[in-house]
């Protein structure tokens, strides 16, 4: 199933199609529509952010200007500078990464040891076990409950609220127990005789055989971890230490939104109190934005083989 | 903690297991297993059932000072509230119209898009249209809500190309009229996700019979017909299936854009269950009625669910649950 590809199935067809040589014009016309119209939608997918990227190069007071479209105008790299000489962004930044880091880690070793136990057919707490897994799916005790829960764990305002709330997902147990499912029996049994524990057998056969399916998992939870804002807005907002890049980004849209809407205050309203306006809002708005994707914007080509085994186990569900 | 834990499911079980009777010696055979997945089981169950105990607030005028045992019980009035209340039920209005939109549109755009990507015959050009689609989606909303309001903005992309085509006279406010609000969502929903969401369709079309496609040939169909006839249908079953997956979202109609683009001109259509649940809860401190919110919309969506997998497995198709 690794090996799957979107290819077309049907690329005989096409040669019979045109080995037939009829109606020749339909295919050159639906070509060329469909050329145009995946270059339209290219364009349309890529023109805001490079968009950003160009606004984030640009001179400040000059991008104010407006006309600014496929290339810098006045090329500088001060909004950058800007972005990491404030201690703000760089500690986000920290906070962000090492979340991220984190959360993937053991969410990967904790939902694939779990998958592992109930993908062993003899364990006696199998099936209670799943189930109470695969409820969590459905519901959700909410908002305020959640956020008691936190204050009666003491989490709120701590580094771990971003963790160990969610350090499992039952979807994602789920699909790498599809894939252990794939795994030959015999190389288990193999290991027992052997003398092997569960855990060595998780540990040593089970883990690195399930590197595809945990390839695609890792990015799904990295990416989570990464672009999530809403638990430092709810947790720890009163905390400026523990800000992650994403609030960060956060207050400054909001900020530029409400100064949008009251033209009076924009001009004044940088984060850094920068008497030269080479640095402006918007410009340090769209530097952040840029920090705040590229790291995942580098990874996820290379995964793409693997994002289809990941979504077609997860969707052959219990 | 471990220990204990594991003996007192152990004692409680015994007469659930049909086929495999609990010993002793079973349990000390899987001694590991059981420590490996039992921790979790007390964690999941620490993180995803206890705070439904929570609920109990939305019976009661909590007050976060109280003792459990002094809180006033007060049944159902924060929910009959909550019917008679025009800002929740302007609130379930937007949170259904978002939702039913993006689900429409997100289906229609990510099928017309698989179906125009599978007739690419350059696998080189395929792929690299699929990449770059992708792209948005690993944006987080907080970016793409950026996004939308530098391109909706009145000297924005979009303005700027419609006045530039002699389309308007004048730019447009798409941000500061509630009109065009659900319209926003929407169409940020599709820029976002539409090229992932190709993904599960063109898996599914990839797998039709190839001999489908040959024999339509022969039979002389146009490409158009055969988009028709032999790929539509092929991908029939995932689409049923998505879509009955979805039916359990309906009141996820998204919450950053909403919370991120809403403000004070377009709030009446901007606002989600998820923000009046937010607003009332932590903003004013009204847990109570937060919380019948939070109720009603996970009783909702559970209902749904349930509905959706038993006219699943009427109509024969795969259960999801």
């Amino acid at each position: 199933m690794a090996n799957q590809s979107i290819s077309p199935g049907h690329a005989t067809a096409a040669a019979v199609n045109r080995r037939m040589g009829r109606r020749k014009l339909e295919p050159i016309l639906f070509n060329t529509f469909n050329t145009l119209f995946m270059i339209f939608l290219v364009i349309v997918t890529l023109y805001p952010f490079l968009n950003t990227i160009v606004v984030s190069f640009n001179a400040g007071n000059d991008t104010i200007r407006g006309g600014l479209y496929w290339w810098p105008r006045q090329f500088t790299l001060q909004n950058y500078k800007a972005v990491f000489a404030s201690g703000t962004i760089y500690n986000a930044f920290g906070i962000s990464v090492a979340r991220t880091l984190l959360s993937t880690v053991l969410n990967i070793f904790l939902t694939t040891m779990l998958a592992y136990t109930l993908s062993r057919k003899e364990y006696v707490f199998r099936k209670p076990i799943t189930l109470i897994f695969i409820l969590t799916m459905y519901f959700n005790a909410g908002l305020i409950p959640g956020y008691f829960l936190m204050k009666d764990l003491h989490l709120i305002n701590t580094f771990w609220v971003y963790v160990i709330p969610s350090m499992m997902s039952a979807f994602n147990m789920i699909v790498i127990r599809t894939y252990i499912g794939t795994i030959p029996e015999s190389l288990i049994e193999s290991a027992r005789i052997d003398g092997a524990g569960d855990f060595k057998i998780f540990w040593r056969i089970i883990f690195p055989l399930c590197k595809p399916v945990l390839a695609t998992i890792a990015l799904f939870v990295a990416v989570g971890a990464w672009n999530q804002w809403f638990d430092a807005f709810l947790y720890t907002s009163s905390k400026q230490e523990l800000s992650t890049l994403q609030y960060e980004l956060m207050k400054l849209i909001s900020s530029s939104m409400n100064a949008n809407s009251n033209p009076a205050v924009s001009n004044g309203a940088g984060m850094t109190q920068q008497s030269i306006s080479m640095v402006t809002p918007l410009s340090i708005r769209a530097a952040v934005t840029v920090v705040a994707s590229v790291p995942i914007l580098l990874v996820y080509p290379f995964m793409q083989k693997y994002f289809v085994v990941g979504l077609n186990v997860g969707s052959v569900k219990e | 903690m471990d220990e204990t834990l594991t003996k007192k499911s152990a004692f409680r079980k015994p007469k659930k297991a049909k086929k495999q009777p609990i010993t002793w010696s079973l349990i000390k055979d899987q001694k590991q297993l059981i420590f490996m997945s039992v921790p979790l089981l007390a964690y999941i169950i620490l993180f995803a059932y206890v705070p439904i105990w929570g609920w109990t607030m939305a019976f009661q005028d909590y007050k976060p000072a109280l003792d459990f045992g002094d809180q006033k019980w007060v049944g159902f009035k924060h929910f009959k509230f909550l019917f008679q209340d025009d800002n929740f039920l302007r609130v379930l209005r937007n949170t259904l119209g978002m939702s039913i939109i993006n689900l429409i549109l997100g289906f229609v755009t990510a099928i017309i898009l698989a179906l125009l990507l599978n007739e690419i015959k350059k696998i080189f050009w395929k792929r690299t249209v699929q990449t770059i689609s992708y792209l948005p989606h690993f944006l987080s909303w907080i970016i793409v809500t950026g996004i939308v309001a530098t391109s909706l903005a009145s000297d924005g992309i979009i303005n700027d190309l419609l006045m530039k085509l002699h389309l308007i006279k004048e730019p447009i406010l798409w941000l500061s009229e509630g009109k065009y609000f659900w319209g926003v969502v929407g169409a940020s929903h599709v820029w976002k996700e539409v090229g992932w969401n190709t993904i599960i369709y063109l898996a599914a079309m990839a797998s039709i019979d190839p001999a489908l496609y040959e024999a339509a040939d022969i039979d002389g169909a146009s490409r158009y017909s055969k988009m028709r006839h032999v790929t539509l249908p092929g991908i029939k079953p995932t689409i049923v299936i998505l879509l009955i997956m979805q039916v359990g979202h309906i009141l996820e109609a998204g919450f950053e854009i909403q919370y991120l683009l809403g403000n004070g001109l377009v709030v009446d259509w901007a606002e989600t269950i998820d923000i009046f649940v937010l607003k009332y809860g932590i903003a004013q401190g009204n847990y109570s009625m937060a919380t019948a919110g939070g109720i009603f919309k996970t009783v909702v969506s559970v209902t749904m669910l349930l509905i959706a997998n038993w006219t699943a497995k009427r109509l024969g198709e795969e259960r999801l649950l």
